[in-house]
């Protein structure tokens, strides 16, 4: 479904992606870890056009999205949710708005439905009842789960989402797990989560990439990348910052 | 060296082209009908309604200068009558489309930065790409649109303010006789100094809304990054007003004068 083939990228002389090469099956969900300003967001964005590569190719079903204009990939992003590590909601209109924006920006839809598909929507997130709130009046958790019901209520087929538990509390993050485990089981789709919490990756990657000095230095399912001994994964994992500690 | 030619050519050049892309981009969103009609109307609204006090003051105080001033040299030559023609004639092909070109500028233009700019630092540009909408049919289009709209109704309004109010200072506190003062007005006013005037205005409309949003959507990082955009935003606009203002005063005069 997702196939990314020896992706370079630097931004001026600083090389942050330098020849990442993998692949994602229709349905599979997908954790990519990796040390904070890694790249992993820069790579994500990349999967949905917002970042051009310097060299390499992006394939959605084995078309190559990189040689295509805006206009030609607004077709393509159709398939696509993204829940942006900010929520990124839209300041100036209310949950409702966010959350229905996609179909009044068609104007195939009557009013009436897209209130009915939003209602629907917010109480799949948990957070019923909220329509007519701003997203001023919202907590960063609640923030989330908006951002998440604007990119799944035209149902996509790939969910991206960047660092969905950054920010929040233990007991939030363990919902907007759960809530992306729903999602993912409900509606069939693709997922795709940077993150590095080790917690949320263990459960919401069926594989586990994990991004390291601009390569993907390791791959394997949660099992095997959390016994893995290898130093500098373990590192990740364990969360040590000195790798010494090891031999105390 | 090479950062000093970089800085000095290079970023202006890639700006420019940027601006260009944008311009095109923006045609060719129009030519498909994909505007945000709503939001037309909304930014219609915030150029044209809220920026009345700004350009009514401007307007007047503007024509009320200038006709004493005007009058206090014509005074000399016993010219008096001839002082509403001078501002009549000034207003409508340079004061009224350029003062109000740099006083949307200053309003607008700020405004439109910061709000795409704070838009793009909160990815809130990005989320749109993200759900099938073009930035120059959401954002850019609109603003384009009503700036293109308002900015020449605005003009006529300050060169109408600018007038009148040249008219009461001349009449009623220098005592310069009104019918006279009118007939002159009149006679040397020609219809082609109010469509110079209007012309540059539309153009000028442009000028605001292409440099506001491309410092918004290309705007840096950070809250420094959107008051950057901000502060570039206006003084660009200012700058290009004027500088263009000379061009279009000499092709449109050339131009009009020979038709």
């Amino acid at each position: 479904m997702i196939e990314v083939r020896d992706l370079k990228k630097s931004f001026g002389s600083l090389t942050i992606l330098d020849g990442i090469s993998f692949r994602i099956e229709k349905g599979e969900s997908v954790v990519i870890i990796g040390r904070s300003g890694g790249g992993k967001s820069v790579l994500l964005k990349h999967l949905i056009g917002l970042l051009k590569p310097d060299s390499g190719q992006v394939l959605i079903e084995g078309q190559d999205i990189v040689p295509m204009n805006e206009r030609q990939l607004l077709k393509v992003r159709h398939r696509f949710g993204m829940l942006f590590q900010s929520a990124a909601l839209f300041d100036s209109m209310t949950v409702a708005k966010n959350v229905g924006f996609a179909f009044r920006r068609d104007r195939s839809m009557p009013e009436t439905e897209i209130a009915g598909k939003v209602a629907r929507i917010l109480e799949m997130v948990d957070l019923p009842g909220t329509e007519m709130k701003n997203p001023a009046e919202l907590s960063g958790g609640m923030r989330k789960r908006v951002g998440l019901a604007r990119a799944i209520i035209y149902q996509p087929e790939i969910v991206l989402y960047d660092e969905p538990t950054t920010g929040l509390d233990p007991i939030v993050s363990d919902s907007i797990d759960k809530l992306i485990l729903r999602v993912r089981d409900r509606l069939d789709v693709t997922t795709v989560v940077v993150t590095h919490d080790m917690r949320s990756a263990r459960r919401l990657g069926q594989r586990i990439l994990m991004l390291h000095e601009r390569k993907i230095y390791a791959a394997g399912t949660p099992d095997e990348i959390f016994q893995s001994k290898d130093p500098v994964v373990r590192q990740f994992i364990d969360g040590v910052s000195d790798p010494k500690e090891y031999l105390s | 060296m090479k950062s000093w030619s970089n800085h000095l050519l290079a970023e202006p050049l890639e700006g420019l082209g940027r601006i260009t892309l944008l311009a095109r981009e923006s045609i060719a969103s129009l030519l498909t009908f994909k505007v945000a009609w709503r939001d037309l109307l909304y930014q219609i609204y915030f150029v044209g309604v809220k920026s009345q006090s700004v350009v009514l003051v401007t307007g007047a105080f503007t024509g009320m200068v200038l006709g004493a001033q005007t009058y206090f040299q014509f005074h000399k030559v016993k010219m008096d009558t001839a002082t509403l023609a001078v501002v009549s004639v000034s207003m409508c092909s340079e004061l009224g489309p350029v003062l109000t070109g740099l006083m949307v500028a200053g309003r607008v233009g700020a405004a439109i930065a910061a709000e795409l700019g704070t838009m793009r630092v909160t990815e809130q540009i990005d989320a749109l790409r993200t759900l099938a909408t073009h930035p120059v049919d959401y954002l850019v289009v609109p603003r384009l649109m009503a700036l293109h709209i308002t900015l020449p109704l605005l003009t006529a309004e300050a060169i109408a303010v600018g007038i009148g109010a040249g008219y009461l200072v001349g009449v009623y506190l220098l005592g310069i006789d009104p019918t006279y003062s009118w007939y002159n007005m009149l006679r040397y006013t020609a219809t082609t100094d109010v469509v110079v005037g209007i012309t540059k205005a539309f153009i000028f409309g442009g000028i605001v809304a292409l440099i506001g949003c491309y410092k918004g959507l290309y705007c840096g990082e950070g809250a420094q990054g959107v008051g950057r955009a901000t502060t570039e935003a206006v003084v660009y606009s200012s700058i290009a007003i004027l500088i263009s203002n000379f061009f279009l005063t000499m092709t449109l005069g050339k131009l009009l004068h020979t038709l």
